[in-house]
């Protein structure tokens, strides 16, 4: 990113095809939105309620009528990944919201300032870091117990330091810059160049870790709810449909198997994406394409 | 270098205190009694203040802070609630699982990584370079729980070559204590192995574009001998950085491993001990695993002066 | 690949059965889901003490048998005053302690004199209250008075809180239990498992195992594989499920489906609006199909139940028709109640798998109806903390596991909130009638009162299900109390 920047702008056009022409980026892509797409249909339309337990139609194996299966309560798995894919998007979003939301000002404050302000965010950091982050979501979720909210509220936590910590590091590198040093003569004040200057220029790399946070967030909610901590019914969540699964292994395969795939995918498809954008926007291999 | 230690020991040492503070009075709001839990829906509330009492639960919040804190600095974590036997001697039971665990985790996703990232670095760009990526993906976005079922299922219940779980403890023997221990290990290692190996190669691909290793090649220096000798001693900051926090993770992040596999690890002392309201082992498990970051971050430190000669004077 | 697997397994059976090839096994690895939190069955109220050390290393004045009946263990005879106060009991002679001490008349009088103390952290304070006093006659006899004649003494002084233990030994029971059983305590490797051995000399019959292993497998998931590879051999009483079924037609083991003493009820705070009307108990009683919820929640295991009382209980009358599932009619109580359009409410779910699951069936149920349950699960310390004591709640799935306890609908400030001065003339006058014919009418009509009144949700009572190796035989079918008495225990071949 160093010395490409400022000089000559490629159009939308040039960036879309360069886009296009990443494989990771395409493939990620396409993944990433298939699911939201069916997180979207979900909120209209699901093959069966999943809110109605059927009893006597539990445990049918995949069929025609039921693509992908029912569980021991006899709801339609299908519908039911659906449903956890919007739940899954839901909470990682919200809790890389969280993370950006805190940590980006933050770190963005701590490079604009240095000094002490700089110390005690990193300080801060420290100490976030030192705690296991899924040991403390499990005391967290204890204290104020199981719920997909406080799931969001621990995840979001340990996502506020990696944030500050990219936001910090990307607007260090552009502070000393030449378009910054013209921009405090002409008087500007530390936010307006934050907001208008260092910000535009580190979005990228925000929005690289922002794919790989809400890949991680997809992993923290399905464990947290494998444990039985996270997401509760009658809400569908995958990780709580792997946790029923496990002892069904043998009788019901389809249980485990299909969740399990839908994480994989996911988390899957938003890491190629993150890499995808990191690559676009990587200004060497920018410069060897 | 020395004023540089120094200063990073004052801030983890500050940092234990915060975290300290922290970790008690979160467990502080907690819902539920200790006592009442021990003596169920018959006893009388006399009997519970009774059972409070002796656990000395009573005090007031400061002087068991206090306490509690003056203990840990003399590794003296107190009494558990349930169990009625010193905090550390149930840590030192714990330790004896998740420790070996988190080694034999750490030691086979090196093992794997490595390896695969040497390969995929020295092959850029070709066909195997691309599927072992391609593979390594899909490991850092598989759920270890998810794989962990798969394992029991295959190695334990179909072919039956090992234990489905449980521990049977060093004193019968290694080679039992160690075959309960593979396929959790194995299932915690391969996403590791798999966010190493890209490391890994990522690594390899920014230092074998630097100048000297230009020059090594121009020298006629053979690709493998050029990779060992001079990338991969060059690559392995990021790599030791990685393997420090995967090390840190894989001590206190086992939780879930632990419970597919019911394995009695520090893990599952914390969920149980969560689950029976007896904070005061919470609370001390979480200081010797935050202690244990700090510890390993600072290792981690150190030790890129070791790799890297040019670090050692700089501070 | 295929070739690899049938090496690999015909080597693991080759292994296998070398070492079984002897005299019949002696030594059985037991799973069970919850470990206890120490080995003292007299301080604590968890059932786990009990199902390890009950009738194994612990013994008492009487026992509970199999069947619920009451036998001599410690005492080997008793008689009773005519005004049914005073119990003599006549100790047996020549029993040890694991620790090598005499066993006599003096430990009892110990024992039960720290159980009603009043430093007593004993859970079941209550079963002691009715003791006067104990007096030690000679070593082998004890004296018991009792302020009022109580025809369950007997059957109390079976329970695993009333065993029998040792002045010099009762302060370290708790890490190294010492009793007078057939089983001596070994070892425990704290969240992995506890290891009894064949204890010498012991007064009763001979025993048919030497090594007893209580092996911690916290839920199904890891309890099914460790059986199926043939790491445990016995799960005594373990919810499993729908997995059942794969268990089920492995001919390597045997399923025995038993009964418990666990009343399943769907607990209702009669105090808290809306559920102080009867009319809102009624509409839920009519919206729950227990057929539906015994099939998701027990496996189609648990036996229906209409009112506070075991259906194996000679006294048991059948009042699951006096709501029967009937959506049509729920819908028309509750419009009559004053809640046409339903309303939102708590349902608070311990962790137990029939409360879990069942409740999710139940939450499902009254959807039907427009009662909209937000379902909020919760650790037996927050249950105890929430539900129970400050009773701030509206429903709760639990199983009462305590056997007979109807009188519990009868106390005072016990947290369903009920209070019927009818139901409760009809439990004292139980209390002080001993012709059993009488009893069981008095129980009928408590039972009747209770379903009428639909005090709580009566869902089902809690099967136990036990899997064990085929070759294993002596282990309880069903659960009078909370135990795994293994003194009848022995491999078949």
């Amino acid at each position: 990113m160093s010395d490409a920047m400022p000089q000559k702008p490629e159009t939308l056009a040039e960036l879309i095809g360069r886009a296009l022409a990443n494989r990771s980026f395409v493939i990620g892509l396409a993944i990433t939105l298939l699911i939201a797409a069916m997180a979207l249909v979900s909120f209209f339309w699901t093959p069966y309620d999943v809110t109605r337990l059927i009893v006597a139609d539990r445990m049918q194996p995949p069929s025609w009528k039921h693509w992908f299966g029912t569980d021991h309560f006899g709801r339609d798995v299908l519908s039911m990944i659906m449903i956890g894919a919007r739940n899954s998007i839901a909470v990682a979003f919200v809790a890389v919201g969280i993370g950006m939301g805190v940590g980006v000002p933050l770190g963005c404050w701590a490079a604009a300032r240095g000094g002490w302000i700089d110390e005690m965010l990193m300080r801060f950091n420290d100490l976030v870091f030192a705690f296991p982050a899924l040991l403390s979501a499990v005391m967290i979720t204890a204290v104020f117990g199981p719920s997909a909210i406080n799931a969001i509220i621990a995840i979001g936590i340990f996502n506020v330091p990696v944030f500050a910590r990219v936001a910090r590091a990307g607007a260090l590198s552009i502070w000393p810059r030449e378009y910054i040093l013209a921009a405090r003569a002409a008087g500007k004040g530390p936010s307006r160049i934050t907001l208008e200057h260092v910000l535009p220029n580190i979005a990228n790399l925000l929005l690289v870790q922002g794919t790989i946070q809400f890949a991680l967030g997809i992993l923290a909610e399905a464990g947290l709810s494998y444990v039985g901590l996270g997401t509760q019914p009658p809400m569908a969540s995958w990780g709580r449909m792997l946790f029923d699964a496990q002892t069904l292994m043998m009788v019901a395969p389809w249980l485990a198997l299909f969740p399990g795939c839908a994480i994989l995918l996911a988390v899957l498809g938003l890491n190629l994406l993150g890499d995808g954008i990191a690559d676009i926007f990587d200004p060497r291999t920018r410069r060897r394409a | 270098m020395t004023a540089y230690l120094l200063k990073r020991l004052l801030i983890g040492a500050a940092t234990l205190v915060v975290a300290s503070l922290v970790v008690f009075l979160m467990l502080e709001v907690v819902p539920g009694d200790p006592a009442r839990l021990m003596l169920g829906m018959s006893a009388s509330d006399a009997q519970v203040e009774l059972l409070r009492d002796q656990m000395g639960l009573n005090q007031p919040l400061i002087v068991r802070y206090l306490d509690w804190a003056r203990g840990l600095l003399s590794l003296d974590f107190g009494k558990s609630y349930t169990y009625s036997v010193p905090v550390i001697d149930l840590i030192r039971e714990r330790l004896v699982v998740s420790l070996p665990l988190a080694l034999i985790a750490l030691a086979l996703s090196t093992l794997i990584a490595i390896p695969v990232g040497l390969f995929a670095a020295a092959r850029r760009g070709k066909a195997a370079d691309t599927a072992a990526m391609a593979v390594a993906q899909v490991g850092v976005a598989m759920p270890n729980f998810w794989f962990a079922l798969l394992l029991v299922y295959v190695f334990a219940v179909w072919l039956r070559l090992v234990p489905a779980g449980g521990f049977p403890g060093w004193g019968n023997g290694v080679w039992p204590a160690l075959k309960a221990l593979i396929l959790p290990a194995f299932a915690l290692a391969l996403p590791q192995a798999a966010i190493l190996s890209r490391v890994t190669r990522a690594a390899l691909i920014e230092v074998l574009g630097e100048d000297y290793i230009r020059t090594a090649r121009a020298k006629g220096m053979p690709q493998r001998a050029v990779l060992w000798r001079h990338a991969l001693r060059n690559a392995m900051i990021p790599v030791l950085t990685i393997m420090g926090l995967q090390f840190a993770f894989l001590l206190a992040g086992t939780i879930i491993i632990e419970n597919v596999f019911y394995l009695p690890g520090l893990g599952r002392l914390i969920f149980q001990a969560i689950t029976q309201r007896d904070l005061i082992v919470v609370e001390s498990v979480v200081m010797l695993l935050v202690a244990t970051v700090i510890v390993v971050n600072l290792l981690v430190d150190l030790s890129y002066a070791l790799v890297d000669p040019r670090l050692r004077t700089r501070q | 690949m295929k070739q690899w697997k049938t090496i690999l397994t015909a080597a693991a059976i080759a292994l296998a059965s070398s070492t079984a090839a002897f005299a019949a096994r002696t030594d059985l690895v037991l799973g069970m889901p919850l470990e206890p939190p120490h080995l003292d069955p007299t301080a604590g109220a968890a059932a786990a003490i009990d199902e390890v050390l009950y009738a194994n290393v612990f013994e008492g004045l009487t026992r509970i048998g199999s069947r619920g009946e009451v036998l001599p263990d410690l005492a080997e005879s008793w008689t009773i005053s005519d005004d049914g106060k005073t119990y003599t009991f006549k100790l047996r002679s020549g029993v040890k302690f694991h620790d090598g001490s005499d066993f006599n008349a003096d430990d009892v009088k110990f024992s039960l004199d720290r159980a009603r103390g009043e430093n007593s952290v004993n859970a079941q304070k209550g079963l002691f209250a009715p003791i006067d006093t104990v007096e030690v006659v000679d070593p082998t006899t004890v004296k018991v008075t009792l302020k009022n004649p109580l025809g369950s003494f007997l059957y109390n002084l079976g329970w695993g809180d009333a065993v029998i233990v040792a002045p010099e030994s009762a302060e370290t029971n708790k890490e190294k239990p010492i009793g007078t059983g057939p089983f001596k305590f070994q070892n425990w490797a704290k969240g992995s498992a506890i290891t009894l051995v064949k204890a010498d000399g012991y007064w009763g019959d001979p025993i048919g195992l030497d090594k007893a292993e209580f092996r911690i497998i916290p839920d199904a998931a890891a309890a099914i594989p460790a059986l199926l590879s043939g790491d445990v051999q016995a799960l005594p009483n373990f919810a499993l499920g729908d997995a059942l079924a794969q268990v089920r037609a492995d001919p390597r083991f045997k399923v025995v489906i038993g009964t418990t003493e666990g009343e399943t009820v769907l607990s209702t705070n009669n105090k808290k609006p809306p559920f102080d009307n009867l009319k809102v108990r009624q509409a839920i009683a009519h919206a729950i199909d227990r057929k539906a919820l015994i099939d998701g929640a027990t496996g189609g295991l648990g036996t229906p139940i209409g009112s506070h009382f075991a259906p194996h209980n000679p006294a048991y009358v059948d009042l699951t028709g006096t709501y029967p599932y009937d959506v049509a009619k729920a819908k028309e109580l509750l419009r009559e109640a004053g809640h046409p359009d339903g309303f939102k409410a708590t349902l608070k779910l311990p962790p137990v798998g029939y409360a879990r699951q069942g409740g999710e069936i139940i939450a499902s149920q009254m959807r039907e109806i427009g009662i909209d349950l937000q379902i909020i699960p919760v650790e037996w310390a927050e249950w105890l903390k929430q539900v129970f004591k400050d009773k701030d709640y509206d429903l709760s799935i639990v199983s009462h596991t305590e056997p007979n306890d109807i009188d519990i609908y009868a106390r005072k400030d016990y947290y369903f909130n009920y209070d019927n001065p009818a139901f409760n003339k009809v439990i004292d006058e139980l209390n002080l009638t001993s012709d059993e014919a009488k009893r069981t009418e008095l129980y009928k009509q408590a039972q009747k009162i209770l379903a009428d009144d639909a005090v709580n949700g009566f869902l089902f009572e809690l099967p136990k299900v036990g899997i064990w190796d085929a070759k294993v035989e002596g282990l309880w079918e069903n659960s009078p109390i909370q135990a795994n008495d293994l003194t009848k225990v022995k491999w078949t071949d």
